[in-house]
């Protein structure tokens, strides 16, 4: 499952890293980390992450198929 | 409507079960001034602005005499006020030293420890609702979940609360802008002896550490500032969090095609819960913010020194920034209400209340069948600014274990 | 047949291509079939993957908290697209109306995005640029790179250039334990983007952090072992220091090489376009079925006396890219402008560094709260007397207001009250921007010419 935050949008309010510490970090007083990629053991904790932030900075989609028709001449 | 008289009908108790027709009257002038100078902002992207505005100090000594100064303590307390009625650089202090043993970056997983204990709790508390035919939501839930949870995240004694219940809810009831006659007197009172409480606490606690951030706070602060502090962490701690679960009980209640659809669907707590904050937000308007400068605001100036409300509860149902705001609506997208504030003054607590409210929520509705209202509207508190009912009473049909 | 009727017709049946198969290039599809477009939507990119995040890349992907490879970009829908990952766009046939692909393929289209962005601007001396241990930092496959030979042990980083991506990397490697130097040739870091005012604390942020900064100094030239592993660097100073790995961090070059020849305003600055993304052609004439978005697209701003601006910014990708998926498939009059107000940030040493408005353009600076000496403040830029931008350290909440107050083209220097202010009066200083006719490393923000028109608007942002 694949995860993105606007960190424009993020201003360091850190509701995410509360709950779900796992998966985002913060880095000195206000900096975000995350982890662009979660399992599924993650997907509840993320989603009331994304919930909570109070600028609505987290963008997580919870598919994990592989992009459709992938040029097969790679290379 | 004249301008003098909207606030004094928001505080007036008569209003308490339902203000938000004052509020959508208060929203036809986004910045009213009252006759006494004080200015009340209720549109969302007003109320979110000056939130972010560095002109706006929570400092309430800003003021010239003669206003009311909440949250400024009389000198005989000897306590300095709260961070929430501080300004950077001396809050900014205060807040990240409180967060260390509290949040990210150094505590990240202090919260989330908690959650083994606190769904001990939850269970614990529905387990005696097991053979009653009906219930007090309040008193019997949503109450001492949060005391609980803010007991151990402080490391205060649960068997004390009730020392400090009294304390708490008149230093509580001190907030409201007009709070009867001899209400702010009661509040500087319960202060100080909340504060003297928690002085020898933490007293004990410098001397034997245990858990919770007390202990882990007193080398790094000042006895008075800790306790000053610890006051506002008890007092706010608990009180906006009862509100917020006994308000989410309420609104499911009298929204049955939600309720059924939250028990096929428990993942619905998640937006749920945030639709519940902008709906029914348990701190519905700050009136500790003064304007350090002129201030323009939608086409008005607000005057340096002015006294300023920032209406949360109104700015939540905007209909300039939420489709038709009156709906309790869980499926809304980009909810980004103003239920914890926004801000450096940002709900400290909020991840502590969600962690209540997740764990909570669909564990009640989830164990309790629910067999209506008894009273709606239910008897609300005095408070308008932490406004919440005061009991709950609902009709019980049944427990799962 | 009317315009509208064709709006109708493309909605219902065009074809979209969209080369570069970016952070733009994935928005602007999604927005095109949010719209409505249901015609067929073809995604090129060069790189053989799905369109992926790259700012972890020099931040969580070097500390080894993720996988290069896991940076693939979250979907806000399904865009029904044929992708083309892997193969490069090679020239643009206008009268045609197609584009010709690296592979011999071509892929007609009725509406062309480009988002070809940047790569990174290489060592400029190819047989150096070609040792063992020395890197650029762009791509998944460059951190992946780096992010191996890292954890491989090594003695000592030289990363060239104290720009943004410079600074993250250096910042990085000192986490991990590792010994770097970091060479920038000009006064201080970040000062092509911020100033030497602010350079200074983040000169003095590196330092404490244990970076042995060299500034005013360059790299003259890379040394390798005789089996062709980077052994030592030289500097202009006449030094030379041992070291295994050089990141080479010297900003970005435009990705607009395969449209040489196509007859659109596309060069090393970029590709121009109107602030409704249409792409100019060499004649200056705007085209109507070619659009630009992202790193790659330049285009004027009211709000910088419509200079164009290049924008190598995250927030500018998609908001650029919407508003181009917006004005490819609707009629004339429905046509939104491009009017973002560049925003960027930087973590780096544990601070949180974010910018908004354009503080290249500022004459003077003043620090309205906080202070440069905790590391912690908001300093607000000038120009002409009005606020044109604004750099928080650790700030990041403040800096809504001052968006705000460049939108508004509010008067500087601030003169009002506000908390944190630390001084009873506000000096104004000259921010110390380097001569811009002065090499230095990439600012972020890249001011590339003038429209003739001096008119002004009144620029509100939307609330939206």
């Amino acid at each position: 499952m694949r995860l993105v935050v606007d960190l424009n949008r993020c201003q360091g309010f850190a509701q995410c890293v509360f709950l779900a510490p796992d998966v985002f970090s913060l880095h000195g007083d206000e900096a975000l980390l995350f982890s662009p990629r979660f399992d599924e053991a993650q997907r509840d904790r993320v989603e009331k992450a994304a919930a909570a932030c109070p600028v609505q900075a987290i963008l997580a989609d919870y598919s994990d198929e592989p992009t459709k028709r992938v040029e097969p001449h790679v290379g | 409507m004249t301008s003098g008289t909207i606030s004094a009908q928001i505080t007036d108790y008569a209003n308490r079960a339902d203000p938000y027709p004052l509020y959508a009257e208060l929203r036809k002038t986004p910045v009213l001034r009252e006759d006494d100078g004080t200015y009340l902002v209720s549109t969302y992207y007003e109320v979110r602005n000056l939130a972010n505005d560095p002109r706006l100090s929570n400092d309430t000594s800003n003021r010239p005499s003669g206003y009311a100064r909440p949250g400024q303590p009389a000198e005989e307390t000897g306590l300095p006020p709260g961070f929430i009625f501080t300004d950077p650089p001396v809050h900014d202090r205060l807040r990240d030293t409180v967060n260390r043993p509290f949040g990210p970056p150094h505590s990240p997983r202090f919260l989330d420890d908690l959650r083994g204990e606190l769904t001990k709790v939850v269970t614990e508390l529905l387990d005696a609702f097991e053979g009653k035919d009906q219930a007090d939501i309040v008193e019997d839930f949503a109450y001492p979940l949060p005391v609980t949870a803010i007991c151990k995240v402080l490391g205060v004694p649960r068997g004390d609360e009730p020392l400090f219940h009294g304390w708490a809810d008149a230093l509580a009831s001190s907030l409201d802008p007009h709070p009867g006659d001899d209400g702010q007197e009661k509040g500087q009172r319960a202060r100080q002896e909340l504060g003297a409480y928690l002085s020898d606490l933490i007293e004990t606690k410098r001397r034997h550490p245990g858990p919770g951030i007390l202990s882990a706070l007193t080398p790094d602060m000042t006895p008075a500032d800790l306790a000053a502090t610890a006051v506002l962490l008890l007092v706010a701690g608990h009180e906006t969090t009862v509100n917020a679960i006994t308000n989410t009980t309420l609104t499911l209640l009298r929204h049955p095609d939600i309720l059924e659809r939250f028990q096929k669907e428990p993942d619905l707590a998640v937006p749920l819960i945030e639709e519940v904050l902008r709906y029914e937000p348990p701190v519905q308007f700050v009136t500790w913010t003064t304007a350090l400068a002129d201030i323009d605001v939608a086409g008005t100036t607000i005057p340096k020194g002015s006294p300023v409300w920032l209406m949360l509860a109104a700015a939540n149902r905007d209909p300039r920034r939420f489709e038709d705001p009156d709906r309790f609506d869980p499926d809304r997208e980009d909810n980004e209400h103003l239920g914890f504030y926004t801000g450096i003054h940002y709900c400290f607590g909020a991840p502590l209340a969600r962690i209540e409210l997740h764990l909570a929520v669909p564990e009640l509705f989830r164990r309790v069948k629910f067999s209506g209202l008894l009273e709606d509207p239910p008897p609300y508190r005095a408070n308008a600014v932490l406004r919440g009912p005061r009991h709950l009473p609902v009709a019980i049909d049944g427990l799962t274990p | 047949m009317s315009a509208d009727t064709d709006v109708e017709v493309l909605r219902r049946q065009g074809r979209i291509v969209v080369v570069g198969a970016s952070l733009a290039g994935l928005r602007a599809a999604e927005t095109l079939r949010e719209k409505g477009f249901r015609g067929s939507l073809t995604m090129i990119g060069d790189e053989p993957y799905e369109p992926y995040d790259r700012p972890p890349l020099s931040k969580q992907a070097l500390l080894g908290r993720a996988r290069p490879e896991d940076t693939a970009l979250p979907r806000r829908r399904d865009i029904d697209a044929d992708w083309r990952l892997g193969v490069a766009a090679a020239a643009l046939d206008r009268n045609a109306k197609l584009v010709r692909l690296a592979n011999g393929d071509t892929v007609p289209y009725d509406r062309l995005l480009i988002t070809t962005g940047t790569r990174a601007r290489p060592w400029f001396h190819p047989e150096e640029a070609g040792l063992d241990g020395v890197f650029v930092l762009r791509t998944r496959g460059d951190s992946a790179r780096l992010c191996r030979k890292l954890a491989g042990g090594v003695s000592r980083v030289l990363v060239i250039g104290a720009g943004f991506t410079g600074s993250e990397v250096a910042s990085a490697c000192r986490e991990l334990g590792l010994e770097v130097t970091v060479a920038e040739r000009g006064p201080a870091p970040l000062v092509g983007a911020l100033g030497g005012v602010i350079g200074a604390v983040a000169d003095r942020l590196q330092r404490r952090h244990g970076v042995d900064l060299r500034c005013g100094i360059s790299v003259t030239a890379l040394e390798g072992d005789d089996v062709g592993r980077l052994r030592r660097a030289h500097l202009s100073d006449g030094s030379a220091i041992d070291v295994e790995v050089a990141v080479a961090s010297l900003g970005a070059m435009r990705n607009t090489e395969w449209l040489a020849g196509s007859g659109v305003a596309a060069g090393s600055r970029g590709v121009a376009c109107d602030a409704g993304c249409r792409v100019f052609d060499v004649n200056g004439i705007v085209t109507d079925d070619i659009y630009a978005a992202g790193d790659v697209a330049r285009s004027p701003h009211p709000l910088f006396d419509y200079q164009f601006l290049a924008l190598e910014h995250w927030g500018n990708a998609v908001e650029q890219a919407e508003i181009a998926a917006h004005n490819m498939i609707c009629a004339g009059p429905e046509r939104r402008p491009h009017l973002w107000l560049p925003m960027f940030w930087s973590s780096q040493f544990g601070v949180n560094i974010k910018s908004v408005g354009v503080p290249s353009l500022g004459d003077r600076l003043v620090v309205a709260q906080g202070t440069l000496a905790e590391e912690r403040f908001v300093a607000v830029y000038g120009y002409r007397g009005r606020v044109i931008a604004a750099a928080s350290f650790d700030g990041a909440k403040w800096l809504g207001f001052y968006e705000q107050q460049i939108a508004t083209g509010a008067p500087f220097p601030p003169e009002y009250r506000t908390v944190d202010r630390r001084t009873e009066a506000l000096e104004p200083v000259d921010p110390d921007f380097p001569d811009p006719h002065l090499p230095t490393h990439g600012a972020t923000v890249t001011l590339t010419g003038h429209s003739p028109s001096e008119r002004r608007v009144v620029f509100v942002p939307s609330h939206a």
